[in-house]
């Protein structure tokens, strides 16, 4: 028990790389406001075009979003980061996860917001169209806020996977949360770090996760 | 434009680290088919122990399904594999890793099979007990078959999803495909390897992937 305190939750250790940790999660915070946005940004555009009448455009979409959603992030990362490098593009760690995430996420929130838009009667884009709307008009106005609050347990629910998934960044030594964890436990010998990071990872998530839980289950009645 | 082909596309490279690669994939596979098997029967098994109502029971499943839903799965690999040996339980990576996801899983496929559970209306718990079944019966035979049909397609979406996960075991030291891959490209520089790694990856996710969109265009209209 005594060894369990001592490395798990060692608050001297937990003093001397708090500073650490915090810059860790900060980075955390800050990949995240990047690349979620960025993500729901291309997956709205794929969404438009997977959900277009048949043609070219649609089927290089639909193509685009299967292949990047059977794609393991973490392998697309790697050959970027390690990969482009052999062709004369040498990426920064940050640039790496960006390309790799807005790749990854679109295609995920592609297929959301995508469902989203199936689920708005037809009626609504003809009545839109029939008042004088644009096109552009039509999905902006018309068809986007429908598909986006029919879709919001999934939208949510994928937010909270990107989130998590910036912890991959640690692989190419961009300093996140799990990053930081994994080199102050690495100074320290002490596993203190880790379970201070993972505790702080359910502390900003946890809230989310239970907003989902609970609009999946109000979903049911 | 030759170099840089022979960059990404070298045969002889290809042919050398071939067995390493195919040995790497068969790490992936084995990887992947436990994960499966013991996250879903971990997953069907406490969203069975839930229907109980034990009050406490049912506190400790939730908090378990919302801490593994919270942590980064890499982050559970790095517990297991860096913490875990600092009180004196050494776990291999490969443990490590089939550990951390299949957790993951176990707490997403209950929530799935739970939502699912619940979703059953009322009238047959009712209808079942009332005929004299069981509680077991009850569940079982006819609770559910009927969750089990709804719970399918956001159970492949999730399953596959986490199952991507295995190349993180790369690193916690594992030699699947990605982490063959890596040593490969570092020995030869050439990223052949790590196409290699990425076409083998998505030989086995591509075709799942269209399963599971399939699965679930058929049973959304069926229900």
């Amino acid at each position: 028990m005594d060894a369990l305190l001592q490395s798990f939750f060692n608050i001297d250790v937990l003093a001397e790389y708090w500073p650490l940790i915090l810059h860790g999660l900060g980075q955390t915070i800050l990949l995240s406001v990047i690349v979620v946005p960025l993500g729901l940004l291309g997956g709205i555009v794929m969404a438009i075009l997977t959900t277009q009448k048949n043609n070219r455009y649609r089927q290089l979409a639909v193509f685009l979003v299967n292949f990047f959603r059977a794609f393991p992030p973490l392998v697309l990362l790697i050959l970027i980061y390690s990969g482009l490098p052999h062709l004369g593009v040498r990426l920064t760690p940050l640039s790496s996860v960006i390309i790799a995430f807005f790749l990854n996420t679109s295609a995920y929130y592609g297929e959301v917001v995508r469902a989203g838009f199936l689920s708005v009667p037809v009626g609504q884009t003809d009545a839109a169209r029939a008042t004088g709307l644009t096109y552009l008009q039509t999905i902006f106005y018309i068809r986007l806020p429908q598909a986006v609050r029919n879709v919001m347990p999934d939208l949510l629910s994928n937010t909270l996977e990107v989130v998590k998934l910036t912890s991959i960044a640690a692989v190419v030594t961009y300093t996140e949360l799990t990053q930081a964890a994994r080199v102050a436990q690495g100074l320290s010998f002490n596993a203190t770090p880790i379970i201070a990071a993972a505790l702080l990872y359910f502390i900003i998530l946890w809230p989310l996760v239970r907003i989902i839980s609970r609009q999946e289950r109000r979903e049911l009645y | 434009m030759d170099a840089l082909l022979l960059q990404f596309f070298s045969l002889d490279v290809a042919i050398t680290y071939f067995p390493k690669m195919l040995r790497g994939l068969w790490v992936t596979i084995q990887l992947a088919f436990f994960i499966v098997i013991s996250g879903l029967s971990l997953g069907l098994g406490l969203s069975l122990l839930r229907a109980l109502k034990n009050r406490l029971l049912n506190f400790a499943i939730i908090f378990f399904a919302d801490l593994m839903r919270c942590l980064p799965p890499l982050t559970l690999m790095f517990i297991f594999f860096f913490a875990f040996p600092l009180i004196g339980i050494p776990l291999s990576g490969k443990v490590a890793a089939w550990l951390a996801l299949s957790l993951v899983l176990a707490a997403f496929s209950e929530e799935i099979f739970w939502t699912a559970i619940l979703s059953v209306d009322k009238g047959q718990w009712d209808a079942a007990r009332a005929t004299g079944l069981s509680f077991s019966y009850t569940i079982f035979d006819v609770i559910l078959p009927q969750a089990l049909r709804i719970s399918i397609p956001p159970l492949t979406n999730r399953t596959i999803a986490i199952t991507k996960g295995v190349a993180l075991a790369s690193a916690v030291a594992v030699p699947e495909m990605l982490g063959e891959a890596i040593a490969a490209t570092s020995y030869s520089s050439n990223s052949t390897p790590l196409i290699m790694a990425a076409v083998g990856y998505l030989a086995i996710f591509f075709p799942l992937t269209l399963i599971s969109q399939r699965i679930e265009s058929r049973i959304r209209w069926s229900l």
